[in-house]
């Protein structure tokens, strides 16, 4: 009974993905008369896909694996650079110009180098605890961060040419330091971006529902007793940890070849808090609501324009009433008068 | 061995600012077990409530100070009272975005206020810059206000803390909530308390840390707060004593770094000793350890 309730709520939130995605594409398509996308809208789709691919990965870490990261914006900036120097690489060298393809192959490489600095951060970082573990995390977003505005890359023909702290080097330019990513195909599209999205949640969804899903949250709940059934604490947090670095370094590469300059200090610590406030909002481990905030706070300042200059202070008002509300125990009688029956299905499903 | 001794220096005077911010942050911790966010930002309306009573109203800059300090604080009672205290039953994380929010606000209504354009600072402080070693190593004003700023808020919060009743409070508070509560202290009273101190620590923060660093922007206590808020962990958190020897060490390692390293990576360099000493001594240097019970 158990297996059939995860299966349904899996698929609802497969089904609310693909027809958001079919009502968005009919939308930009003229399909339905009198509905049309505002051009700053249109905009926000790429980094919509960015962000709920960044939320899920980081649920994975904050909700289901219970580590606190504040960095999680760092390895989106090892994806959106190595995805960009993949895809530049791949047109003048092999002049590869099929540009879904390109995308695709910069994903993965993004994902692949995000996934190699997790396994590096990974190690020391998950020896640490709570607030500890929070600090070193963002502490390691800044160094990358750091790192990344020390980097020069240049291409010329088939060679790549990497250089720190040194910008003379042969060729066309193409990562100038702090000056970031210029003359960047912008390859992106909404169709391709919605691609990550699904991957994320057919990843992230047959992970917790997996065994190793099921030691992972062991762990989070009770480390010590999950360690006394023969969990492997390191091994299980590793895999949490990196697989949610990978599909940041995937969101990264979409993102960064969505525009056409990018820059390392894009990726600092308030994009980290950003992803972790989606999180929260949405509910901590909660795959679907972190989709829904992702998506609701990066079309809401958008919405706020009206407010003009106000729109920032009315976003983090609109922040802080939600988390009081949400938290407040009158509220939460309310609604638990209001809703007794699910209460207590749901108390009895957890005790089965 | 001049240019190191007036790095060395400029290290420490600037983290005697990081170090006057931690205790901010270690206090409200350590009371509260919350990481507030809003703090950095606290020290940014600091300075701008010095800049407009210097430059707008006249004031002389004693004045200016005290009343930034006086408005701080009114500032992060309110702060605690209508964002804070509401949530003390729930998760931390959910204070930690109720806090994040704070600060985007705070942030967001400066540059309402007072624009996005950074302001030049002048400095309150008048002290004619020091000369030694016949006039090779210079030491200004500013240094010597802020390393003293910062030893007389160390002394007088030690002191403040072990010797008075209200200090005496808070400690217990910061030990053990319940049990404080029990023995018939107002807890409430005592978080609003800390958080008192710690906002006008931030408003005296805000104007050392402008005196020296004259670009006055609605972002300008971010960074600052991030490292502060690093040292405070760096030292141990929820330490006073730790607070002091986390800010003092990242203000000089940063600046060393600067100097003789690399100039863009002075932050990589200053978070990369923070790792490695968390690493080592996982609760900070002067932090207590804390036993697992199974």
């Amino acid at each position: 009974m158990k297996n059939k309730k995860t299966f349904r709520s899996n698929l609802i939130t497969y089904l609310l993905v693909i027809v958001a995605f079919v009502i968005c594409q009919l939308v930009l398509e003229g399909a339905i008369p009198g509905v049309k996308m505002t051009r700053s809208l249109k905009g926000q789709l790429v980094p919509i896909c960015v962000y709920i691919v960044m939320a899920v990965s980081l649920n994975l870490t904050v909700g289901i694996s219970g580590e606190l990261s504040l960095g999680h914006a760092g390895f989106m900036s090892v994806g959106a650079f190595s995805g960009i120097v993949m895809s530049s690489w791949l047109v003048s060298a092999f002049q590869f110009e099929n540009e879904t393809i390109r995308l695709i192959i910069a994903m993965v490489t993004g994902g692949v180098f995000a996934g190699a600095a997790g396994v590096l951060i990974g190690i020391p970082v998950l020896r640490l605890r709570g607030d500890y573990l929070a600090i070193v995390t963002l502490a390691f977003g800044e160094i990358i961060r750091n790192v990344m505005n020390c980097l020069y890359f240049s291409l010329d023909g088939k060679a790549l040419y990497i250089g720190f702290n040194n910008p003379s080097l042969p060729g066309k330019l193409l990562v100038n330091g702090p000056a970031g990513a210029t003359g960047v195909d912008k390859i992106s599209t909404f169709t391709m971006g919605f691609a990550p999205i699904i991957f994320t949640l057919f990843v992230v969804l047959n992970l917790i529902n997996s065994r190793s899903g099921r030691a992972i949250m062991a762990i989070r709940d009770n480390r010590i007793a999950a360690e006394s059934m023969g969990i492997n604490v390191t091994k299980y947090k590793m895999m949490a940890f990196v697989t949610s670095a990978v599909l940041a370094g995937m969101a990264g590469a979409l993102y960064g070849l969505n525009y056409s300059t990018v820059v390392a200090s894009k990726f600092r610590f308030d994009t980290s808090i950003l992803v972790l406030v989606f999180v929260v909002l949405g509910g901590i481990g909660n795959i679907r609501g972190s989709i829904i905030a992702a998506t609701v706070l990066t079309i809401l300042p958008e919405v706020l324009r009206a407010f003009s200059d106000y729109r920032m202070l009315v976003y983090a008002i609109v922040l802080i009433v939600v988390m009081l509300a949400t938290n407040s125990p009158l509220l939460r009688n309310l609604v638990e008068r209001i809703r007794p029956k699910k209460k207590a299905e749901a108390k009895g499903g957890d005790a089965v | 061995m001049i240019s190191f001794l007036s790095h060395l220096v400029n290290g420490i005077s600037l983290g005697s600012v990081y170090a006057i911010i931690a205790l901010g942050y270690s206090m409200v911790y350590g009371i509260a077990k919350m990481l507030n966010f809003a703090h950095g930002d606290v020290i940014m309306v600091g300075a701008y409530i010095t800049f407009c009573a210097t430059q707008y109203w006249g004031l002389p800059p004693v004045v200016s100070v005290l009343a930034a300090m006086l408005v701080c604080t009114v500032l992060g009672v309110v702060i605690e009272r209508l964002a804070y205290k509401p949530l003390r039953a729930a998760t931390s994380l959910a204070v930690l975005i109720t806090a994040i929010g704070m600060s985007y606000f705070l942030q967001n209504a400066a540059q309402l206020i007072w624009g996005a354009n950074p302001k030049s600072f002048p400095s309150v402080i008048t002290l004619p810059t020091l000369s030694l070693m016949g006039g090779q190593l210079l030491i200004s004003g500013e240094t010597m206000v802020t390393v003293l700023a910062n030893v007389i808020i160390m002394i007088v919060l030690t002191i403040f803390t072990s010797k008075t009743k209200m200090g005496r409070a808070m400690r217990a508070v910061s030990e053990d909530k319940g049990a404080a509560e029990l023995m018939g202290i107002n807890v409430n009273a005592t978080i609003s308390l800390t958080f008192a101190i710690g906002s006008a620590l931030a408003a005296v923060a805000g104007v050392l840390l402008c005196s020296a660093y004259p670009a006055l922007m609605p972002t300008t206590g971010s960074m600052p707060g991030i490292k502060a808020f690093t040292a405070a962990v760096f030292g141990g958190i929820g330490s006073i004593p730790g607070a002091l020897v986390g800010g003092l060490l990242l203000g000089v390692i940063e600046i060393l770094g600067k100097a003789y390293i690399s100039m863009e990576l002075g932050d990589a360099f200053v978070f990369a000793v923070l790792i490695i000493v968390l690493l080592v001594k996982p609760t900070g240097l002067l932090g207590k350890k804390v036993h697992e019970k199974v």
